[in-house]
């Protein structure tokens, strides 16, 4: 019943709803098929992971048999499970140990460079530790400190002092591995500062020293308060980051000594992989997951971010 | 922006550039924060260089007395077994396999995780399709998913596909995208000027022409600074190659380090083998930064800023 159109004739428009029409129209067909292998990745390993993650938590399952349903349990076993406290109180202290540190060390790196030298090449050598894996700088700090043939031991005894133990102690071992990140985050941290700082007018730090203000006041009168944005944005990423620590145990300490880097992902690791608590491992994941979300909206709100005062 | 070329600080810092006590501390505070910095990478190259044999007596030292390649020599396979075993080495690292396994998956990931990603941020960038922004606000949503929530799923989906210990599965859950490559590239592409897709299309080109021969080309700058912090993130990958590969065959370097430190008994680990093997790992890293180094620092600068 069709004919084909005339050529130049006015096509008459098919009989098609217009919302249908704009389903089939040859852009969303194109659209559609420029995001297809994103969005099949994006299914099979965000999506389905997540909605499976969050099904499996309500199960005890061990990989072997089929996955048994069994409510609320995991998350009551969860509450009542006091390694899972501990873990949790292990985490938050070493949030605690790194962050407030790192940030601070980052952030009088980035000053110094702004004010002293702004070579790519000091960038380029402050970068270094970022580069190298977690893996890596592990096992370069696991020799560094070595209880007996560590150079940081053997410059201690040099000094008379006391060697430590460092990551072989419980008391230790986990401020150890903070100190391992701050090392391997600082520079990069660093670097985000440095390009923060190079979008504050520098009118302004002119007009203050005309006025006679020191270095240091203009730091906290300028700098920081200009420097928020980036501020929010470091904080939130490291905590976020600092949160799920795993690579640095998992190589230099498993968990140990005495559990004294039982951090909560290590702790989530072992009960997937070496307990085969898949269910219980899940539930886990989820408060992690639900702790996180709720430490970015706070840290939003608290730092209101976003807003610089420069406007 | 560039607001060393624009603004009058250069004038600024020349009138300042006198030694007053603060600046001199300054600079000592720079000095100290580079030197913890490059300080333990010096200690891996000089027990590299040590004899396994004198360990021990060189500790103190911050230049071995006779440098030595006897090492590098061990972690790359050059020497027997029975050699090794005679300077306290104890099993071979299998290095150059472990050096090509992750050269391969991070060159297989960078390219086609990035293509795969422009593809898709440019469609949402430009193409109008229904489903459109529900699908990128999913996208952004699971920025937000730690990957400690995705392993236990996406672990059992590799084991049932039987992927375990293959090149698939370790590079699977990378391949097609990560939703912060989408959303990175997506931005870049919203400021690309209509103007030059319109012409092409007026011209009769077809959306993915225009893709590849518009969009692609004047888009080098953030491909290029994507490609990047994806190659280090990569490169540095070390719990889903873990899981997924304990082959000797499938390791990658990250892999292979901690498996040949957990394997060395307590008491005696081969540290100058380990430093050795450790050195070579940097090594890669190292050229980038010195090939690429202005892209490079630029990058991670820039991964804060978006």
């Amino acid at each position: 019943m069709e004919q084909a159109p005339e050529p130049g004739a006015i096509q008459r428009p098919r009989r098609l709803p217009p919302a249908l029409r704009q389903f089939f129209s040859r852009e969303a067909m194109t659209g559609w098929l420029f995001i297809l292998p994103a969005f099949i990745g994006f299914v099979l390993f965000y999506l389905l992971p997540s909605i499976r993650a969050f099904s499996i938590s309500f199960t005890d399952w061990n990989l072997l048999r089929p996955p048994r349903p069994v409510g609320l349990e995991n998350y009551q076993a969860l509450v009542a499970d006091p390694n899972f406290w501990h873990a949790l109180k292990v985490t938050g202290l070493y949030v605690l140990l790194n962050i407030p540190l790192q940030t601070v060390l980052a952030l009088l790196l980035a000053v110094l460079m702004d004010r002293l030298v702004r070579s790519i090449f000091v960038r380029a050598v402050i970068i270094l530790p970022y580069l190298l894996s977690n893996v890596v700088v592990a096992m370069i700090f696991l020799w560094l400190l070595h209880p007996i043939l560590g150079y940081i031991n053997v410059f201690l005894g040099l000094l008379g002092l006391e060697r430590q133990p460092f990551f072989g102690s419980p008391d230790q071992a986990l401020a150890t591995v903070a100190g391992v990140n701050i090392w391997r985050h600082m520079g990069f941290t660093a670097l985000l500062f440095y390009a923060g700082l190079q979008s504050i007018p520098r009118s302004l730090y002119e007009a203050a020293s005309i006025d006679g203000a020191s270095e240091w006041r203009m730091f906290w009168r300028i700098t920081l308060p200009l420097l928020r944005p980036v501020t929010v944005f470091v904080l939130v990423t490291s905590v976020i980051g600092s949160f799920q620590i795993f690579d640095t145990v998992a190589v230099a300490t498993g968990g140990g000594p005495t559990y004294a880097t039982r951090v909560i992902v290590w702790y989530i690791y072992e009960n997937a992989f070496q307990f085969f608590k898949m269910g219980y491992a899940s539930a886990m994941s989820m408060v992690l997951f639900l702790i996180l979300v709720v430490f970015t909206l706070l840290q939003m709100r608290l730092f209101r971010a976003g807003h610089s005062d420069l406007a | 922006m560039n607001p060393v070329e624009t603004n009058p600080i250069r004038v600024r810092n020349r009138v300042v550039y006198q030694l007053t006590p603060g600046r001199i501390v300054a600079w000592v505070l720079l000095a100290v924060l580079i030197f913890i910095t490059l300080f333990p990478l010096w200690i891996v190259i000089k027990t590299a260089i040590t004899h396994p044999k004198e360990l021990f007596e060189q500790a103190t030292l911050l230049f071995p007395s006779d440098p030595t390649l006897l090492n590098f020599r061990r972690a790359l396979g050059m020497v027997s077994l029975e050699e090794n075993l005679a300077v306290g080495g104890v099993a071979n690292i299998n290095f150059l396999t472990a050096m090509r396994n992750s050269v391969l998956f991070t060159l297989t990931i960078v390219v086609s995780q990035t293509f795969f990603s422009a593809m898709a941020a440019y469609a949402f960038a430009r193409l109008r399709f229904p489903g459109r922004d529900l699908i990128f606000f999913l996208f952004l949503a699971a920025t937000m998913i730690p990957g400690a929530v995705l392993f236990i799923p996406n672990f059992i989906l590799v084991k049932n596909l039987g992927w375990l210990n293959t090149f698939q599965g370790m590079v699977a859950p990378f391949v097609l995208m990560t939703p912060f490559a989408v959303f990175f590239l997506r931005q870049f592409f919203l400021a690309v000027p209509k103007e030059l897709e319109e012409a092409a299309y007026l011209d009769g080109a077809s959306p993915f022409y225009v893709f590849w021969r518009i969009i692609l080309p004047i888009s080098k700058t953030p491909l290029v600074t994507l490609a990047i912090l994806t190659t280090i993130n990569t490169w540095n990958e070390f719990f889903w190659p873990w899981i997924v590969s304990k082959d000797n065959n499938m390791q990658v370097l990250t892999v292979a380090l901690k498996m040949f430190q957990s394997q060395t008994p307590q008491g005696s680990p081969d540290w100058t083998g380990l430093m050795a093997a450790t050195f070579l790992a940097i090594i890669p890293v190292f050229i980038l930064l010195v090939v690429l180094g202005r892209q490079v620092v630029e990058s991670l600068q820039f991964s804060g800023l978006k």
